[in-house]
């Protein structure tokens, strides 16, 4: 009988720290988003075509020309997307170089969205099939990359950006030598 | 006003099941009968009650009243009828009133009928049923109260999440539940024999019809949620070793397992505390179950019924009863005896062999469940897949099917080899055919391939105790034994047949196009709006044809609810007696084209009729088992009768 309730305390510590973890976890503030790996990491090379008529292309040669800035991907069909122009335009007006990638869009709908929310962005490199998105990391739109002026990621934000976050975001330009 | 009468039938139970417990305590403790005897009536009073609660719930929902919370943040006038009926459980509160009425009525029907098990051991029964229910009530009352009202009534209510509005799920989570309240019976029956010390025969053959109701319900819950997972999510999976998935699993492992050795102690009177244990362990499971669908502890495609908050609360409670059932387990088993002993080679042997894969694979599947639970804990995401749960469950599960053939055949405390060679000798040769037949004939890999080769030989295992016996006289029990097994081995052949030769096709393809998957080709003629009372839709009209039979339509959609605003993707299922074709629309591609998904699934159908023959053994069982109780109580009675003749006639 010895040998049985052993194996019982053994059962009741496994359940005790069972409930400890539960605990422990609903306690911890839910993190719904895949931070991405490539946070301090240069960029990868890529060559993007332009997305719309208006601005050029992008290439990971601009992003290493020495001046920081906002990586914004986005997409016209995403709703979210549309939320977070004003906040893009209030970081433009503070300052900030942003550019963007389009992900899988087509030149007359990324035309007609900037048209409707604001073009804050020099350039717009168009992205068919997430290549730049997957190789950076980032698991859906909007998201904003902040780089330094050598082509490094220094900061991520999943989601559109609201109007709380302006200041932090530029924060982290500064940071990264704006 | 209904409301409010539902509130107060709710408290007034709660306030009976604290006076049941009390009961209950002074009863066992100090053996105080006039307390005690409030328990029985107590109990049967309070399943009343919540069912007058449940009814209310029913009835705002059903007349749409906006001004209780619950319906105007779940409902809509403009729903149909079986969802706004189906709405009052679709949501938090709703589901645990329901899981509350349905412990009560099941209390209830305990107190009124069961006289079998001596006094004290039910009154510490109904006392620890009290137990757990006074934790939900307070849960409920205190945190999740259904009646609550709105200030101000407003227009017009929220909806129901859309994927929620389908028949099959409407009645997908109260199946579950069901199962779940069962087992919190068969854990209330263990507490009460460990409290008593009354581990006997008799205990287990009371519990029975418990653990056998609620594995019925779990297996229909299951096989539902499969289904619904499979035709709703659109992505042709029949199981995905989701958390939520598989606490639903969980508890059935368990329950499977407490069937078998709930079996063995009822005729031998061998392996008391392992059925304790069970017990204990399969209510543990049904708690957790809840507590990580209702926590949102893990990142699951349930993630709609998430509620941190309300997850601590249930926490605390898995922490009070489980922790609490372990502690009198641990303190108690010493002195409960094992039983008698057997053979290895007999019908215990082999049930217990059955116990050990059921618990290895219920520690495997929780292992995998909670390990990125774990990981996270240490700042490491992973997600846990069929690559894990696949192959080491196989590991315990392959070898089980085994003992499953040979197990049925064996009789009770011993047995010898040669008397059952014969049956198991052909269903074995039988498999290993098929064995060699598939990997000569076709490219499998190894672990469809011997689920192949084994649902062959169980299926025709399934069928050998009915050898040599006289059908017209065979126990319904029996029966319900061979239909259960022939189950599983329908549902495996399914599984198998499926993984090994499913055909898959991702296309974009223009109007007018054609496509094949395996035997079926598939034109797109048009696609066209549709809309229906609450959605509207981009709908594919295609025409399949399978080989050279008669052409027909399929009508996948892609499915667009605006309130609330969701996108859900109907798929067209084309049966045939031999699988399904399965298609699935997508987005409109740049140049105009569709994106479709096709798969032929061969004999995937199998999975859910064997998880329905499963259930149907199981109601077999249970009918028979209920039966010959009833049988003996006349028997017992009409023997009483007669002593009291015969007494009566001396005197």
């Amino acid at each position: 009988m010895m040998q049985v309730r052993w194996g019982l305390w053994i059962i009741i510590g496994i359940a005790a720290g069972l409930f400890g973890l539960f605990a422990y976890q609903l306690s911890q503030p839910k993190v719904e988003f895949v931070q991405s790996a490539m946070v301090g990491q240069m960029m990868p090379a890529f060559d993007l075509p332009p997305a719309s008529g208006s601005r050029p292309g992008l290439s990971s040669a601009d992003l290493a020309d020495g001046t920081p800035k906002l990586l914004n991907v986005f997409a016209s069909w995403c709703i979210p997307c549309a939320s977070e122009a004003p906040q893009l335009e209030a970081l433009e007006r503070a300052g900030a170089r942003i550019v963007a990638v389009a992900i899988r869009d087509r030149p007359e709908d990324v035309d007609r969205f900037l048209s409707i929310y604001g073009n804050p962005f020099t350039r717009i490199g168009r992205d068919d099939i997430s290549e730049v998105q997957l190789s950076i990391g980032s698991s859906g739109v909007p998201e904003t990359f902040v780089i330094d002026g050598q082509g490094r990621i220094t900061h991520q934000h999943i989601g559109d950006i609201r109007p709380e976050h302006v200041a932090d975001l530029l924060r982290e330009l500064e940071e990264a030598g704006a | 006003m209904i409301a409010e009468i539902g509130l107060v039938a709710l408290w007034l139970a709660a306030a009976l099941a604290a006076l049941q417990f009390i009961g209950a305590l002074a009863g066992v403790r100090n053996g105080e009968a006039d307390l005690a005897a409030l328990v029985r009536p107590a109990a049967s009073l309070q399943a009343a009650l919540c069912g007058i609660a449940f009814v209310a719930l029913l009835w705002v929902f059903a007349i749409t009243d906006l001004s209780v919370k619950l319906v105007a943040s779940n409902s809509h006038s403009l729903k149909p009828m079986i969802f706004k009926l189906s709405g009052a459980w679709g949501n938090h509160e709703g589901s645990m009133l329901l899981w509350i009425t349905v412990m009560a009525v099941a209390g209830g029907a305990i107190a009124l009928l069961e006289r079998r098990l001596p006094e004290k051991t039910m009154l510490a029964t109904l006392g620890s049923q009290a137990f757990v229910g006074l934790g939900f009530y307070a849960f409920l009352l205190l945190s999740s109260n259904p009646f609550e009202r709105l200030a101000e009534t407003p227009v017009e209510g929220n909806g129901l999440n859309p994927l929620l509005q389908d028949v099959g799920l409407a009645f997908h989570p109260p199946t579950l539940y069901i199962g779940y309240v069962g087992l919190s019976v068969a854990f209330s029956f263990a507490v009460g024999a460990l409290l008593t010390r009354q581990v006997t025969p008799e205990f287990a053959k009371v519990m029975r019809p418990w653990v056998l109701g609620s594995w019925i319900f779990l297996t229909i819950g299951i096989t539902a949620g499969s289904y619904w997972a499979y035709y709703e999510l659109g992505w042709g999976g029949w199981w995905f070793w989701d958390p939520v998935e598989n606490a639903s699993l969980m508890p059935w492992l368990a329950a499977t397992a407490l069937l078998h050795s709930a079996s063995v102690l009822a005729a031998r009177d061998a392996l008391r505390t392992w059925t304790i244990m069970l017990g204990v362990i399969a209510f543990s499971m049904s708690m957790l179950g809840t507590f990580l669908v209702r926590s949102g502890i893990l990142t699951s495609v349930h993630a709609f019924a998430v509620d941190p908050e309300r997850g601590s609360f249930i926490l605390g409670l898995l922490v009070l009863y489980i922790g609490g059932a372990l502690a009198v387990f641990a303190l108690r088993a010493g002195t409960v005896s094992e039983g008698k002993r057997f053979a290895l080679l007999s019908r215990e042997g082999a049930l217990v062999v059955n116990n050990i894969a059921l618990s290895a694979i219920l520690g495997i599947v929780l292992l995998g469940t909670l390990y990125p639970l774990l990981t996270e804990a240490f700042d490491v995401r992973v997600s846990v897949g069929p690559p894990y749960f696949n192959p080491v469950g196989a590991i315990f599960f392959l070898p089980m099917l085994l003992v499953l053939i040979v197990g049925p055949l064996l009789r009770w405390r011993s047995d010898k080899a040669a008397r059952i060679k014969l049956p198991v000798l052909i269903a074995l040769a039988a498999g290993l055919a098929v064995l060699v037949l598939a990997a000569l004939l076709s490219e499998i890999t190894i672990l469809p391939l011997l689920g192949l080769a084994l649902s062959i030989a169980v299926g025709i295992a399934s069928f050998m105790p009915l050898r040599g016996r006289s059908l017209r006289r065979l126990p319904l029990a029996v029966w319900g034994m061979v239909f259960a097994h022939l189950g599983v081995a329908v549902a495996l052949f399914g599984m198998s047949a499926d993984s090994a030769f499913q055909q898959e096709r991702l296309v974009a393809i223009a109007i007018g196009d054609v496509t094949q998957v395996g035997p079926w080709q598939a034109r797109l003629n048009s696609v066209t709006p549709v809309a229906g009372p609450n959605w509207t839709a981009m709908q594919a009209n295609l025409t399949v044809q399978h080989g050279e039979t008669g052409e027909r339509a399929a009508n996948p959609q892609s499915r667009s609810f605006w309130s609330p605003a969701t996108e859900t993707s109907e798929v067209a299922l084309i049966t045939r007696w031999n699988g399904q074709l399965y298609v699935a629309v997508g987005n409109q591609a740049a140049d105009g084209r569709w994106q479709l998904r096709l798969w032929w699934k061969p004999f995937v159908t199998w999975i859910w009729y064997g998880g329905l023959i499963i259930a149907f053994g199981g109601t077999l069982a249970l009918i028979g088992r209920l039966t010959t109780d009833l049988r003996r109580r006349a028997a017992v009675r009409k023997g009483a009768e007669r002593r009291v003749d015969a007494a009566e006639l001396q005197a």
